[in-house]
């Protein structure tokens, strides 16, 4: 071994990219994995690291194709500094940014804003996200080909859906040029119409305004049908209702070019969750925590959200991490913003699913590893040969972390700056040992042995 | 005669008593009736009935709040509401203070948290808060040790009208236990229905909602399906969109204010279709039970949820709810103040 | 706890006849009598005097009844319900000779509150005060104008009176340093 080499021993290896499931060592040098599977020899060189993995897993770096890191622009929610370094303590080795930044990415400008920063000061790899339209306004394209040449791996207007189906099918075509995807926010907006959650009996009960599930589901029927017309690729950004996984299950069954995410919270929270929590005893909680877009639905379709994780038709968990100042969402719940700092929390909530024996874990991984980087075809782009996987060659990007340690989310102790999330006080399982990017351990919970 | 500057009275327990525990009062907080025992909402009955007795003296003051200070925070413009407010404070001998959004610190963005911890800085004892955001009141109540009584929030709740609304039911019908009573007009954007349905189906009535399909809300009826088991949104009322069939043989006709905007957001084709269908007209009130009694809220429009002869016709008791509603508060101001301990 | 018989259901009764007489000898007839009973005891006691009075003078007297509930400003402490009953005054007091009847006069305050009270219901003639039992240890310059028993008793002590409309049955006991 040399110095800088990093031997994570003894862990259970679980490497769906390459169907590998086996106890064993992985060597990092000169930041790219070097080897990886049973028993890796080699006698210690002096500064290298050991982590002894016994009893933990250990997999690629995790991978999120939907996060907001709010630079530039509300660095006071959170920066590409901060964010990056929540990443890396939720297990993340590679970020896609959202470009609802301010300025928005539509331009190489910021593109290369936020490359430049997070090359300084990013604990993780930091992948751009462009806008689809210009200012995000929905109205005209943006620059795509651009910005595909200053290194986005995807196109998005999140926050806002592409609204104008003219506008989403032109950039669709477009894209044919650039074989990159669009990532779209599907939500409908005369059928949303200000809903602050999903439209159901929770909403009843506390008075607000919802937006029903066919808000969604009508823009994802609209989106495939564009994707089947234009044989370009479309990404179903946060899934979160039984309609939506069964559009897209048939939509893929069909052979259109279709690809969908879902967040943790979709996985495993409901509209319940507005109406009452463990913090907020004494009466209805109207917890802004809990104000999401699109909204946490009910459980049944939380339910279809899992199974099509499980079966495929969902191709990645996505976080959607989405950092709000404390006082942003110290409001009334019609006024605050929506999102959940989810960076921190995401690992331990999708392992509640394999806990419940709900989900296997190596499709688990699979789908924040592999997934991810086949539904943007992340690793296409240069540099990236392997990412999401240990196979030798690929970023040293990985994760090692222990599935069934117990501890309580405390927002206060995040290294992101977004406090907001339900979550907070929750018992949770499965728990961050050390994250490596690059060769670098971006995050250790423990003491990394030196030798 | 005039008061004596009294003294209030000090009185170690007495020796001897016979009351029921004070356990019977749970509410630090009035935001809205979901969590109201029938005991509660008796002991409110009661108690209103003794402060209307005060205000029909020649003097309707008494001393019982003397030195506690009641802030009101309108949100929303009201007339009705907070004066009615203003005036139990006031019968009470309790300081009162009118705070509207307009002309203050509220319309320069101030947040409700801030506003609340400002008012709880000067000495507010209770707040009476209106806000167009359901959930207002119990974010103001979280962050303040004041006493909230929630005087309307977006469309969520009104337990103060709800409790007058059953004070005048029940000074007419007495018991309102097995009555039908049906709530007519928008229920959807009803507040003042929401809290209704809450305090008469725990006082056991029957209740009947009925409006345009576009006005009732999803999922009246409650979860289904997975969700079996679990909290409705509402406990169970009927819904009929057939106005004649929810009339009929109705002992208490409870009709709701339809505002402007939902037949420019198009929820509704138009007034005339409104009142075609839903109106309560004298001919549809016949088929109630006889002697049946006509409510509303208020502001009516009239001619249009209510014809002009039913709004002041003989079993109408609008005006009623009005006179109870000084009575009501009080008692609720009167209840959260003592009931503290 | 100990407790003693202090009255027994006979004292009682001779009490509350020897006040009515009282009563009527010292307003020289019942004109214009008016008895206010405080809540809870208080009531059948002046219920019993007026009936007192109905037997051996053939005059009715009418009695109301005074919650001084919302005359206090102490919160409730344990046992203190915050229930208040309505008041009923029967008639306009203004003119009239009102008795006050209460069961037990201790401090003095709650007779501060119902005197409070009556003047926002109009001007009487004049106000007395009948109680069963005087414990003493006032706090305020007030004085009965009819007794039924001097009981001299500590603070600590507890006097409870019982009558059969509320309890069961007529007596009063004290019980020593019940606190």
């Amino acid at each position: 071994m040399k110095e800088n080499d990093i031997l994570i021993r003894g862990g259970r290896i679980i490497d769906q990219a390459r169907g590998v499931d086996v106890v064993g060592d992985v060597l990092i040098r000169d930041g790219r994995i070097a080897a990886a599977g049973e028993r890796v020899d080699g006698a210690g060189a002096s500064g290298s690291h050991v982590i002894d993995a016994k009893g933990l897993i250990v997999c690629p770096g995790l991978v999120d194709i939907h996060c907001h890191l709010r630079d530039p622009g509300f660095e006071y929610k959170e920066t590409i500094e901060t964010g990056t370094r929540a990443a890396a303590r939720g297990g993340f080795t590679t970020v896609c940014c959202m470009p609802n930044t301010n300025p928005p990415s539509d331009s190489r400008a910021t593109v290369e804003y936020i490359q430049r920063t997070a090359a300084a000061t990013a604990s993780v790899r930091v992948l751009p996200i462009g806008c689809v339209s210009k200012g995000r306004q929905g109205k005209e394209m943006a620059e795509l080909g651009d910005l595909a040449a200053a290194g986005v791996v995807a196109f998005s207007d999140d926050g806002s859906p592409v609204a104008d189906a003219a506008l989403m099918r032109r950039a669709l075509e477009y894209c044919r040029a650039l074989d990159l995807p669009i990532s779209d926010h599907c939500e409908e907006p005369a059928l949303a119409h200000g809903g602050v959650m999903h439209e159901g009996w929770v909403a009843v009960r506390l008075g607000l305004r919802g937006q029903p599930s066919a808000a969604e589901e009508a823009m994802v029927a609209r989106d495939i049908a564009l994707a089947e017309l234009t044989g370009s690729r479309v990404h179903i950004a946060h899934v979160s209702t039984a309609g939506s996984v069964e559009l897209v299950l048939r939509a893929k069954a069909r052979g259109v070019p279709v690809t969908a995410e879902v967040t943790p919270h979709h996985l495993t929270l409901t509209h319940e969750n507005v109406m009452s929590s463990p913090s907020l005893p004494g009466g209805l909680a109207y917890d802004t925590n809990a104000k999401v877009m699109p909204p946490l639905r009910t459980a049944d379709d939380v339910a279809a959200c899992v199974e099509g994780l499980r079966d495929g038709t969902i191709d990645a968990i996505a976080t959607d991490h989405a950092p709000h100042a404390p006082v942003d969402k110290l409001c009334e719940f019609d006024d605050a913003p929506s999102g959940i700092s989810g960076f921190e929390t995401a690992l331990a909530l999708v392992l509640s699913l394999v806990h419940d024996g709900k989900l296997d874990l190596p499709t688990l991984i699979a789908r924040m590893t592999a997934g991810p980087v086949a539904a943007f075809g992340l690793e296409r782009h240069e540099g990236l040969a392997g990412i999401g996987s240990l196979a030798v060659g690929a970023p040293g990007d990985v994760l090692v972390f222990d599935p069934n340690a117990e501890w309580t989310a405390e927002p206060e102790r995040f290294a992101s700056k977004g406090r907001n999330t339900p979550l907070a006080g929750r018992v949770l399982k499965g728990q961050v040992v050390a994250t490596i990017h690059g060769g670098v351990v971006a995050f250790s919970a423990r003491e990394v042995k030196v030798r | 005669m005039g008061g004596s500057a009294a003294l209030l009275v000090q009185e170690p327990p007495p020796a001897i008593l016979t009351r029921p525990a004070p356990g019977t009062w749970q509410h630090h907080h009035v935001l809205d009736l979901d969590d109201f025992s029938t005991d509660e909402i008796e002991l409110v009955m009661e108690t209103a009935g003794v402060m209307k007795e005060v205000l029909a003296r020649p003097i309707p003051r008494i001393p019982t709040l003397r030195g506690t200070t009641i802030i009101t925070v309108f949100y929303e413009a009201s007339t009705r509401t907070r004066s009615s407010f203003e005036l139990a404070g006031k019968a009470l001998g309790a300081d009162v203070i009118n705070i509207t959004s307009s002309g203050s610190s509220i319309t320069k963005g101030e947040s409700v948290v801030d506003t609340v911890l400002t008012l709880q800085a000067v000495g507010a004892d209770i707040l009476v808060m209106r806000h167009s955001h359901s959930g207002a009141p119990y974010l103001a109540a979280r962050n303040t040790r004041a006493g909230v009584i929630n005087a309307g929030d977006g469309w969520h709740a009104h337990p103060s009208q709800a409790l007058l609304d059953l004070f005048t039911i029940r000074s007419h019908l007495g018991d309102v236990r097995g009555r039908k009573v049906v709530i007519i007009g928008d229920i959807t954007h009803s507040r003042v229905a929401r809290s209704n349905i809450w305090g008469l189906t725990t006082m056991g009535a029957h209740v009947v909602v009925c409006g345009p399909p576009t006005l009732l809300p999803v999922g009246l009826e409650g979860p289904r399906g997975s969700e079996d088991g679990r909290e409705a949104a509402l406990p169970p009322v009927e819904v009929e969109t057939n106005v004649d069939r929810a009339i009929k043989d109705a002992d208490v006709v409870m009709t709701l204010r339809l505002q402007l905007e939902r037949m420019q957001s198009g929820l509704v084709p138009s007034i005339r279709e409104y009142c075609n269908l839903w109106q309560v007209t004298s001919k549809r009130l016949a088929t109630a039970k006889p002697g049946a009694l006509v409510l509303h809220p208020g502001p009516v429009n009239e001619g249009v949820e209510i014809s002009l002869d039913v709004a002041h016709g003989a079993q109408s008791v609008i005006e009623e709810q009005v006179a109870n509603g000084v009575a009501v508060r009080m008692a609720l101001l009167y209840l959260i103040s003592r009931g503290r301990g | 706890m100990p407790e003693t018989t202090i009255m027994s259901s006979e004292d009682v009764r001779r009490a509350i006849m020897r006040i009515a007489h009282e009563i009527v000898e010292n307003n020289h007839g019942c004109q214009d009598l008016v008895f206010i009973g405080m809540q809870t005891r208080g009531v059948p006691l002046a219920e019993r005097i007026a009936q007192g009075i109905a037997e051996f003078e053939g005059e009715t007297v009418p009695v109301g009844s005074l919650d001084i509930g919302l005359y206090r400003d102490d919160l409730p402490d344990v046992g203190l319900s915050i229930e208040i009953k309505p008041s009923d005054i029967p008639t306009d007091i203004a003119g009239k000779r009102l008795v006050l009847v209460d069961d037990v006069l201790y401090t003095g305050r709650s007779i501060r509150a119902a005197l409070d009270a009556l003047i926002d219901y109009g001007r009487p003639q004049r106000i007395q005060l009948a109680v069963l039992v005087d414990r003493g240890h006032r706090e305020l310059p007030i004085r009965p104008d009819y007794v039924g028993k001097n009981i001299p008793t500590s603070r600590r002590d507890d006097v409870q009176v019982r009558l059969l409309e509320t309890d069961g049955g007529d007596g009063v006991a004290l019980i020593a340093e019940s606190r």
